[in-house]
């Protein structure tokens, strides 16, 4: 709140233009005077025209629902244009680093995950053998929900919607043959993300690596479970306890690692806009530094590997000027919310994934258009790395060959448009740069409304956020269904007939007996007794705050622990999370 | 049987670990402005947990909604169990994501109608009263 007020002076201080000197006139006219021009072009050629022809819509609107000028001028750049700035350098807004794509272009991280270890590494080593420069781990619902994968809750789901992991040894299967010090490997997991961890540590540790030589991602976003992706195995406090964990280990031991990817993906996917995508996410930002710095650590200790994800929706300037603005938020929430000193503290990186939900059914090769377009939003909004989805998405998980086209979508933006060459392209355009002063506005502004409540935790203890983003998604459900909310192939453009026959990915039916049998084939094998003390110990850490839970983790994981024995272990000290649902 | 018209009677529900609730939730809204009788289980739940709700709330449509690809699996225990409770007049309804060929499989094994992603709200209405209307008063 401070800070958006702060900004609304500055903006409105009159005092601040006058010492500007020159900097007053616009391309060598007085505010008045394009005023003027302006307004004499509305009543000229502009009446004119539209008295002979008038525009399609009496109002335009960003996907968002933010109103919409017909033409932006330099009158709307105000005094915004002190905020750009130049590319790594604070408030970020033109990119995180100075030389951006010209240095290294983002990483092409397509996702992979489906049935057992074994079958996803084989889908990684394709991804790898095309082009894709990161790797990216979807698990299956049981692995997810920390379910072991012959619980009763794990039928049906076992290998189908992301790789099966129970032990250790799924994920020594995972990734074998891949060098983990030569790739950076992000790994899409929440409630049970410390278990990932400690096995991905154990994997390393195995082969001999050096653990500061790792780099990667953890998504470990549980805050965004709670009003938005829906996976959750403890309640939000305890759940905060391992987030905070994680952070600090991998501070403390992975200097090249990010230990969480606060995520407004989901949150959009959920049915939230651009707009609440942006804001809820830094208010999940706020609530983390605030839990890691409770404990004494300096933010300028942590911050750096704080990482970030945003989704790349239909509505190309508004999703540029949302990684603009939300560069330039966090920026100020860390330096004058928090003190951080170091610019890596304040700049923010993020991972990009086109949007799921706008894929359709009906004439699916159009979704490749679609992906192609967020895409390049994307890019020109400045992500660090980004996953394209597949056109066969609204059918099942992507094929092979679904992935390979979306890949090289990312490879023709990459090599043939040339629009990596200049940083930040869109800066200086008056309607994106207003864009952004308005999101981050209203980014502020929501902020505010999250703090008066209490934070975060206290507004999804309300209910607050999962209300917000059920009304978007009721509003967004409306406007396709009227039409206002155009979805080709879907409310406009229909053909009749029958769809024709899609080749989607095939689940094997074998998946669930394979890994149930690996996993009873680590439970013969394992030294019970030792496992049972081990997980005593856990239940010990658990129970005092003060202690880091990763350590004992990893001792778990090598010992042969299952997902399923942590979890349950841990149920037993801080009960399950039952949500009131919010319609 | 009253003379008043019926008000049809609804339970939602989520099965298993998929959490994808965005959908099951825009219907709900939709069919209670319909003004149909609404009731939501919220995420996570068993077959059976859903059966003895359906029975108990005694509702005319139970509908299920699944995007995680575990349909094959729950949908034929939740039918099971109806039938085994003595409430097969219980329709259900499957929306979410699924092959086309699973459709029809679920249609076979009972299921009144399957609501694929991206049914406009006016049809979802429609096809829930027309569900309830080919079953005939109970």
């Amino acid at each position: 709140m401070g800070q958006a007020k702060a900004k609304a002076k500055s903006k409105n201080g009159q005092g601040k233009d006058k010492t500007k000197g020159k900097g007053d006139a616009i391309a060598g006219m007085t505010r008045e005077q394009l005023e003027e021009k302006l307004r004499a072009w509305e009543r000229g050629e502009l009446a004119d025209f539209i008295a002979r022809q008038p525009e399609a819509k009496s109002e335009y609107k960003t996907a968002s629902g933010l109103p919409l000028k017909r033409v932006y001028t330099a009158l709307d750049r105000g005094d915004g244009t002190d905020d750009i700035g130049l590319p790594g350098q604070y408030p970020f807004t033109r990119g995180p680093y100075p030389t951006m794509y010209r240095g290294r272009l983002w990483t092409m991280r397509q996702l992979a995950g489906y049935g057992t270890g074994a079958d996803t590494n084989e889908r990684m080593k394709y991804l790898l053998a095309h082009g894709n420069t990161g790797l990216s781990v979807d698990f299956d619902m049981p692995t997810l929900m920390g379910y072991d994968s012959d619980h009763p809750m794990s039928r049906g789901e076992v290998g189908r919607e992301g790789v099966a992991v129970d032990t250790l040894a799924d994920l020594e299967a995972l990734f074998d043959g891949i060098d983990l010090t030569e790739i950076s490997v992000s790994m899409t997991i929440n409630p049970t993300a410390w278990i990932l961890m400690a096995m991905y540590i154990a994997v390393a540790e195995g082969r001999g690596y050096d653990l500061n030589r790792l780099s990667g991602t953890l998504q470990n976003d549980i805050l965004k479970e709670y009003t938005a992706q829906k996976e959750w195995i403890y309640p939000p406090r305890p759940s905060m306890r391992l987030v905070r964990d994680t952070i600090v280990y991998g501070a403390q031991n992975m200097k090249r690692y990010n230990a969480v990817n606060i995520s407004g993906y989901h949150i959009s996917e959920a049915g939230a806009t651009s707009l609440q995508e942006a804001a809820f996410t830094m208010c999940n930002a706020i609530a983390y530094v605030e839990e890691v710095t409770k404990t004494g650590v300096a933010v300028d200790d942590f911050a750096p590997r704080l990482s970030y994800y945003f989704v790349s929706q239909a509505d190309f300037f508004e999703e540029v000027a949302k990684f603009r603005a939300v560069r330039r938020v966090y920026a100020k929430i860390m330096k004058e919310r928090f003190g951080a000193e170091k610019p890596e503290s304040m700049r923010l990186r993020f991972h990009c994934q086109t949007a799921a939900a706008t894929l359709t059914k009906p004439q699916h090769q159009v979704n490749l258009m679609r992906t192609a377009f967020q895409a390049l939003a994307a890019v020109m909004g400045g992500a660090q790395s980004l996953h394209t989805n597949g056109l066969d998405e609204a059918f099942a998980i992507p094929t092979e060959e679904a992935m390979r086209l979306a890949l090289r979508t990312q490879q023709v933006i990459a090599d043939e448009t040339n629009v990596a060459s200049v940083i930040d392209p869109l800066g200086g355009s008056y309607y994106v740069e207003a864009l952004t002063d308005e999101f981050e506005k209203r980014i502020f502004d929501i902020i505010g409304q999250v703090d008066d409540m209490g934070g975060t935790i206290k507004a999804i203890e309300q209910g607050w956020f999962q209300k917000e983003i059920a009304d978007s998604a009721y509003d967004d459900a409306l406007r396709k269904a009227s039409g206002e909310r155009p979805v080709i192939g879907v409310n406009k453009y229909v053909e009749d007939g029958e769809t024709p026959k899609v080749e989607t990915h095939a689940h094997d039916p074998e998946t669930e007996a394979r890994q149930i049998a690996g996993l009873n084939k680590v439970r013969d094998e394992r030294d019970n007794q030792k496992l049972a003390e081990l997980l005593d110990r856990l239940k010990t850490v658990a129970e005092d705050e003060s202690e880091n839970i990763m350590p004992i983790t990893i001792e778990l994981v090598k010992a042969g622990a299952s997902m399923g024995d942590i979890v349950e272990s841990l149920r037993e000290i801080w009960g399950t999370y039952r949500e009131t649902p919010v319609i | 049987m009253n003379e008043e018209p019926d008000v049809i009677r609804v339970l939602l529900a989520k099965v298993g670990l998929d959490g994808h609730d965005r959908g099951i939730k825009v219907v709900a809204r939709v069919l209670r402005d319909a003004g149909m009788d609404v009731v939501y289980t919220g995420l996570h739940r068993t077959p059976g947990e859903v059966v003895q709700a359906a029975v108990q709330e005694d509702v005319d449509v139970l509908g299920v909604s699944l995007l995680s690809g575990a349909h094959m699996t729950i949908i034929p225990d939740i039918l099971d169990q109806l039938k085994e409770t003595g409430a097969a007049d219980i329709r259900v309804v499957v929306g979410g994501v699924m092959p086309d060929g699973d459709v029809d499989a679920l249609k076979e094994m009972g299921v009144a109608e399957v609501l694929l992603q991206d049914t406009p709200p006016d049809a979802i209405v429609a096809t829930l009263r027309r569900v309830v209307a080919r079953r005939g008063p109970r």
